[in-house]
């Protein structure tokens, strides 16, 4: 063990709790001004201590939204939470049948395949943003649940994760598997996907979090509020962020917001670290 | 290399023209410089950081998952709440820090101020990223034996000796890799952050070629332009992956 003098420690501490303090900072302030009244949440200073009207202003901007987002957050969460768990879903079970198939099929192309997902799919939607539209425009999928989920499930990382860890996974398992009679479905089924259950929970972690955050697509996709996610409604309530803006009820849906990937991320946050690191090997 | 009148109803070839008349564009050209320097911004502040913080949560010991779980949350933070968040504290009539500001003597109102915009941006940005550079520089440092740390420190060398002398250059692979992710993120996934802090202003101050991409497509329907900037950024990307692959398999050698 190195020396450790106090001082040492002492200092380091402090550039952590500083650090903390820079993370938190902003959380801190919109739970503080989602606590407290319009009057109150535009005076300046900002008061520091929270007040008694949380509850309030959740059930009010749950019910009837704020500024340009006049429509109520609820349906927002809703639409987000659909959205992100049918990225995370299609994720999954894409990436996951096109290693399988890369992996343990010989094919024609099999190669071109494998490039072909892991070059297109390198591209962020920012890249590719009007062929997407236009074909989703083209498909009628506009302000659909289809038009917001399908553009984002094809996952070239996911594939590719996937891909290593059936690669390394032993021939003698598919040996043994095959000596006792078992096909490729029953392969899949009985041994390979539950040998991937950390590397599915990892993933699930990781997507679900993309699918949540998504800012560009839902803006493009969806056009009426009855289908606008919780993201791009908070910034469509913000507006200009003038003086007029509710930010007591804006930071209200800050909050409620951040909340499931919070959750997912806590929850999960032994998978969710090994699967980051993991997943950009 | 097509135009297209906004309606779709009229197309015609053009072949390069696009291209041409974008790099003749002294705002294309411009935007260009923006993004560079909002990237390096970003990569370098929030690589510093997050080592430091790393590399100082490795010497805790005990507390170091406590402090831990503290940083990484803000992975979770949607890009754009982010920005939200930051522009609220730094409102120009109402926000805290603005206040703050006042009270030494500056004024801030990034409405204006191309500086101050650029600086929200990147402060939104950053405070974004530190948690997944924070992830890896830890995972990277964890996997560098004690053994070593230690023997130099019976060689006589001090904590911040050893840190520049063995630790950071075991780290490179790390950093490297964290440098062009870093870049990536910058130039691609910041869209949300400058779409709710400043739309691309004042006076495009902020306009990065993504924003300009989706800002002259979507808003002054020029599909022509539009699509041209996004061939050159698909090339960019393109490029950025093949750097980071090369990287890969050398480190596959060496590991």
């Amino acid at each position: 063990m190195i020396e450790s003098r106090p001082i040492d420690k002492l200092l380091c501490h402090a550039v952590l709790v500083l650090g903390v303090l820079f993370v938190a900072f902003p959380l801190y302030i919109a739970l503080v001004t989602a606590t407290l009244t319009a009057q109150q949440a535009i005076q300046v200073p900002l008061p520091l201590a929270p007040g008694p009207h949380l509850w309030a202003n959740i059930v009010d901007v749950w019910q009837h939204g704020a500024g340009n987002a006049a429509y109520p957050f609820g349906t927002m969460m809703e639409n987000s939470f659909i959205m992100a768990i049918g990225i995370t879903l299609g994720k999954l079970v894409i990436s996951v049948i096109s290693a399988y198939s890369i992996v343990y099929f010989r094919f024609p192309l099999r190669n071109v395949f494998f490039w072909a997902i892991f070059v297109t799919l390198m591209l962020p939607v920012e890249v590719r943003i009007f062929p997407t539209v236009s074909v989703i425009a083209n498909l009628r999928l506009i302000n659909t649940y289809g038009g917001l989920i399908v553009p984002l499930i094809a996952s070239a990382t996911s594939t590719f994760l996937f891909r290593q860890f059936f690669l390394a996974l032993p021939d003698e398992l598919v040996e043994a598997a095959r000596v006792d009679g078992a096909g490729p479905m029953r392969f899949f089924w009985d041994v390979a996907l539950p040998l991937s259950k950390t590397i599915i929970a990892a993933l699930f972690v990781i997507d679900f979090i993309y699918g949540w955050n998504q800012y560009l697509w839902p803006i493009l996709a969806t056009n009426v509020p009855q289908m606008t996610t919780a993201v791009v409604g908070v910034k469509a309530m913000m507006g200009n962020g003038d003086v007029s803006t509710p930010w007591q009820l804006v930071m209200a849906a800050t909050l409620l917001t951040m909340l499931p990937p919070l959750v997912v991320v806590m929850a999960m946050q032994r998978w969710f670290v090994r699967g980051l690191i993991e997943s950009e090997k | 290399m097509e135009e297209q009148s906004p309606f779709g109803g009229a197309t015609h070839f053009v072949g390069l023209d696009n291209f041409r008349s974008l790099f003749a564009d002294p705002r294309y050209l411009g935007s260009f410089q923006t993004t560079l320097v909002f990237s390096a911004l970003v990569t370098v502040s929030g690589l510093v950081i997050s080592l430091v913080l790393a590399a100082t949560a490795n010497r805790v010991g005990k507390s170091k998952p406590i402090y831990q779980t503290l940083l990484i949350w803000p992975y979770a933070v949607p890009p754009a709440i982010a920005a939200v968040l930051w522009s609220f504290l730094f409102n120009p009539s109402i926000g805290l820090i603005t206040y703050g500001l006042e009270k030494v003597g500056i004024t801030w109102n990034h409405a204006i101020n191309p500086g101050q915009a650029m600086f929200l941006v990147v402060l939104a940005s950053v405070w974004q990223q530190i948690s997944y550079n924070f992830v890896f520089f830890s995972a990277g440092l964890q996997a560098i034996p004690k053994s070593l740390s230690e023997a130099a420190a019976i060689d006589g060398a001090g904590p911040l000796r050893r840190f520049f002398d063995i630790v950071l250059p075991l780290l490179s692979p790390t950093t490297f890799f964290l440098l062009v992710v870093n870049i990536v993120y910058a130039f691609f996934y910041t869209f949300p952050v400058i779409d709710a802090a400043t739309g691309g202003g004042p006076v495009q101050a902020t306009m990065t070629l993504v924003y300009k991409i989706y800002l002259e497509g979507f808003t002054n329907f020029d599909l022509g332009t539009s699509g041209a900037q996004s061939v050159i950024l698909m090339a960019i990307v393109i490029g950025l992956t093949v750097i980071q692959f090369k990287y890969i398999e050398r480190r596959v050698q060496y590991g």
